[in-house]
């Protein structure tokens, strides 16, 4: 009763505040300080209407100022002391002591691994559904559904897939989805269908669409310049190591010898406990990948489509060349939006494993420095690592936006 | 190249008929054109030409092979969209060699086509840019110029020039007629709702109505003999004058006595049975010439427009007819309030009954639904 009351008072006088403070600051400024009445009227209205734009956004700025400006100054001012010395300056120390930890490594590579699995998957998924749901009749209800963890905070997510993952003894009932689909399996032949033919057929495929789409770049294109070839290098090699790794996986997989019929505690999985921390945000982000590019997919003109149609373009080629093509920029902009959440991923690290068993990402790294050891020099150089990656892709996710809004 | 033949073509959405019992002859080399009032089923027509739509009854052949499930890439048609449906994405060269890309011509033969069309339309310094940097009758010259490479058997045009300014209206339907010029041998379908664009354009004109057809001819067919009332208003501008009487001499040319006072005669021949019997005539208003004596039309001006070749009169309009209109040559705006007598040219008079025309009382009579607007 008296939070709610509270609460109430607060909206009340927020509200009403933000409210008064327009209200009587132009009626100062309009009557009081420059009037339009009396000889200068004319000049009066002129300040009056200079004036007004920076009395409104006044409140905006200070706010944005004091709890966005100066934050960041202090944190680089922290992270460039050492306070157990009293504040005094240490230079780069508390950056070299950062880079020297393996944690912040660790963390460092898991959030590039979020960095390109969770964007791509969000955006993939949510293209999926947007088209896919896009001209049948019980699409929306699918998109309701599909929608619906948006409006869950993350570390509710993380509860519920704690859930999923969880683990009971061998004897007991297992409660976990997860686990109750494991213990099903015991080596007979749908084992073997799913857990090796299947994964092995999805790593085969994948190498081949990155090799399709390698040759696809390699001989795109006229240009002769240096750079371009250097490039297109970079991008083939690049490619040839991603189709190398997941042959060698396929090989892993075929040697793996699985232990069927034991309880898995996922969470401690090394290195695939990270895809199972990124499932969470993955189903939170495709809902949001999901309506923004419905959206975009309606707005695609109906007539190139049926122009498409006409010239003999055949489903997945109106799709990858006519739609896709056309809603490019919405999807960069849902790309990087998620990829600036994705940067900052805390909620569900903080509340699945707490970084344990491999799984640290940057900002649950500065949470513990900052707030566990106390280690403010460090945990703002982590904070200033995070901003300085955050900043370039916002920059151009700004960017982007405004060049679509045009 | 290729001739179509539509046989009692159908179209319902549910239990709504559209279109129903479409029969039409096309040759090859024609450039037919739809016309009809909005909502006529023009579009929907030329749409199940091209694939889009579902055919529900009737056989459709192109060159003599039924077409019907024929995915609308292998029926040889290329269209013109009335947006132009140009892929913003590609540039005029990437928009007009997609359908041969899809196709997997060679670059070679793809270049030389492309180069092809855009000598034919004048497009060669434009292949580089984006559709969003064109005008409006560039971006619809890039449309045809999307058909031409194809080299389809039939090319379909949708309202390809609704969405250009009057000027290059009449300058685009300059270039399209000497586009068919310049490939006699195509044949070409083209829907609009411009009845000057029909007849500037068309080999024959279809007129569509009520979801059916209510006559096929040439241009001036359907101007000097229209086959019913819908095709005798539609086609002319302004539409054509109405005026009802009965029959009161028969033979070699047909004497009517009308409601309005007047009398007509027509060269349109009647038998002995239509003595006595209610007909409507058709006037061109520019058929109209001031009277001396004998007169088919008295009235009082209610109001008059100068063009300045003509002056069009409009007369106060009796009961439920729609207003008369006299197109005078000349400049005659002295006439307001004024009462004037008119005549015609017995040569000019139609006479209707039951709707169609006296012409061609043998043929069956089509039940026109007209929505009139």
């Amino acid at each position: 009763m008296d939070a709610a009351f509270l609460g109430l008072a607060t909206v009340v006088i927020g509200v009403g505040g933000c409210l008064g403070y327009f209200y009587f600051s132009n009626l100062f400024l309009d009557k009081v300080l420059y009037p339009a009445s009396g000889p200068n009227a004319g000049h009066n209205i002129n300040r009056a209407n200079q004036i007004r734009p920076w009395l409104f956004l006044f409140p905006a700025v200070f706010a944005l100022a004091v709890y966005l400006g100066y934050p960041v100054f202090e944190t680089l001012r922290l992270s460039l002391t050492d306070r157990d010395q009293g504040g005094a300056f240490v230079g780069l120390a508390n950056y070299n002591q950062m880079l020297s930890e393996p944690k912040f490594w660790e963390a460092m590579r898991n959030n590039m691994l979020w960095l390109i699995v969770v964007p791509a998957c969000s955006t993939g998924f949510g293209l999926l559904v947007a088209q896919l749901t896009d001209r049948i009749a019980w699409g929306s209800i699918a998109k309701s559904i599909i929608f619906m963890p948006m409006a869950i905070s993350f570390v509710g997510a993380s509860v519920i897939f704690k859930l999923i993952y969880d683990t009971r003894p061998a004897g007991q009932d297992q409660i976990g989805v997860l686990n109750a689909v494991w213990m099903g399996f015991e080596g007979g032949f749908g084992s073997v269908l799913f857990l090796k033919a299947f994964p092995i057929l999805i790593l085969l495929s994948f190498a081949a669409v990155v090799a399709y789409v390698a040759w696809l770049i390699w001989r795109s294109g006229r240009t002769t310049s240096p750079l371009m070839w250097i490039v297109k290098a970079a991008i083939v090699i690049f490619v040839a190591w991603l189709v190398i790794l997941s042959l060698g996986s396929i090989l892993g997989v075929t040697r793996a010898d699985l232990p069927y019929g034991e309880p898995q505690t996922w969470l401690t999985l090394p290195f695939y406990n990270n895809f199972f921390l990124m499932v969470v945000l993955i189903w939170i982000q495709t809902g949001f990948a999901m309506v923004i590019l419905s959206a975009a997919l309606r707005g695609i003109p109906e007539e190139t489509v049926e122009a498409a149609i006409v010239d003999g373009a055949n489903p997945l080629q109106v799709f990858f060349k006519i739609k896709v093509p056309q809603i490019l920029p919405t999807i960069v902009v849902v790309w990087t939006t998620i990829t600036l959440v994705v940067l900052k991923v805390f909620d569900i690290v903080f509340a699945m494993t707490n970084g344990q068993w491999q799984t640290q990402v940057l900002a649950n790294y500065m949470f513990d420095k900052l707030f566990r050891a106390n280690d403010w020099g460090v945990g703002s150089a982590s904070a200033i690592v995070i901003m300085l990656l955050v900043s370039p892709i916002l920059v151009w996710n700004v960017w982007n936006a405004r060049k679509e809004m045009k | 190249m290729a001739n179509l033949k539509l046989s009692d073509i159908a179209k319902s959405y549910g239990s709504v008929d559209v279109l129903k019992d479409i029969n039409l002859d096309i040759e090859a080399g024609e450039l037919i054109v739809f016309v009809g009032p909005s909502g006529c089923g023009k579009s929907t027509l030329l749409r199940m030409i091209a694939g889009l739509e579902k055919i529900s009854g009737g056989v459709l052949e192109i060159d003599g092979m039924v077409v019907n499930d024929v995915p609308p890439s292998q029926r040889g048609i290329a269209m013109v969209f009335q947006s132009y449906a140009l892929y913003p994405h590609m540039t005029v060269r990437d928009n007009m060699s997609f359908a041969l890309k899809i196709a997997k011509m060679t670059p070679a033969e793809i270049e030389e086509r492309v180069d092809n069309a855009a000598r034919i339309l004048q497009l060669h310094n434009l292949l580089d840019r984006l559709p969003k940097a064109l005008s409006g009758g560039q971006r619809q010259r890039v449309a045809i110029g999307r058909s031409i490479v194809r080299d389809p058997k039939v090319y379909l045009f949708d309202e390809p020039l609704s969405n250009l300014d009057a000027a290059l209206r009449v300058a685009t339907r300059i270039e399209i007629a000497q586009l068919k010029e310049s490939m006699p041998e195509s044949t070409m379908i083209y829907v609009t709702h411009d009845q000057v664009e029909a007849m500037t354009l068309a080999t024959r004109i279809v007129v569509l109505a009520g979801g059916g057809i209510a006559q096929v001819g040439t241009p001036l067919e359907l101007y000097e003999k229209p086959e019913n009332e819908f095709v005798a208003q539609f086609i002319g501008s302004p539409a054509m004058n109405l005026l009802p009487g009965e029959i009161v001499a028969t033979g070699d040319q047909t004497r009517i006595k009308l409601a309005g006072g007047g009398e007509a005669v027509s060269n349109v021949p009647s038998l002995d049975e239509d003595m006595g019997k209610p007909v409507k005539i058709g006037v061109r208003p520019e058929d109209m010439v001031e009277a001396t004596d004998s007169y088919i039309f008295d009235g009082k001006v209610s109001f008059t427009e100068a063009l300045g070749e003509v002056t069009l009169l409009y007369f106060a309009p009796v009961g439920d007819q729609d207003p008369t209109i006299a197109k005078l040559a000349g400049i005659h705006q002295g006439l307001r309030g004024s009462s004037v007598k008119l005549t015609a040219d017995p040569a000019k008079v139609h006479v209707f009954m039951n709707s169609q025309s006296l012409h061609y009382r043998d043929q069956p009579i089509k039940k026109i639904a007209t929505n009139t607007h």
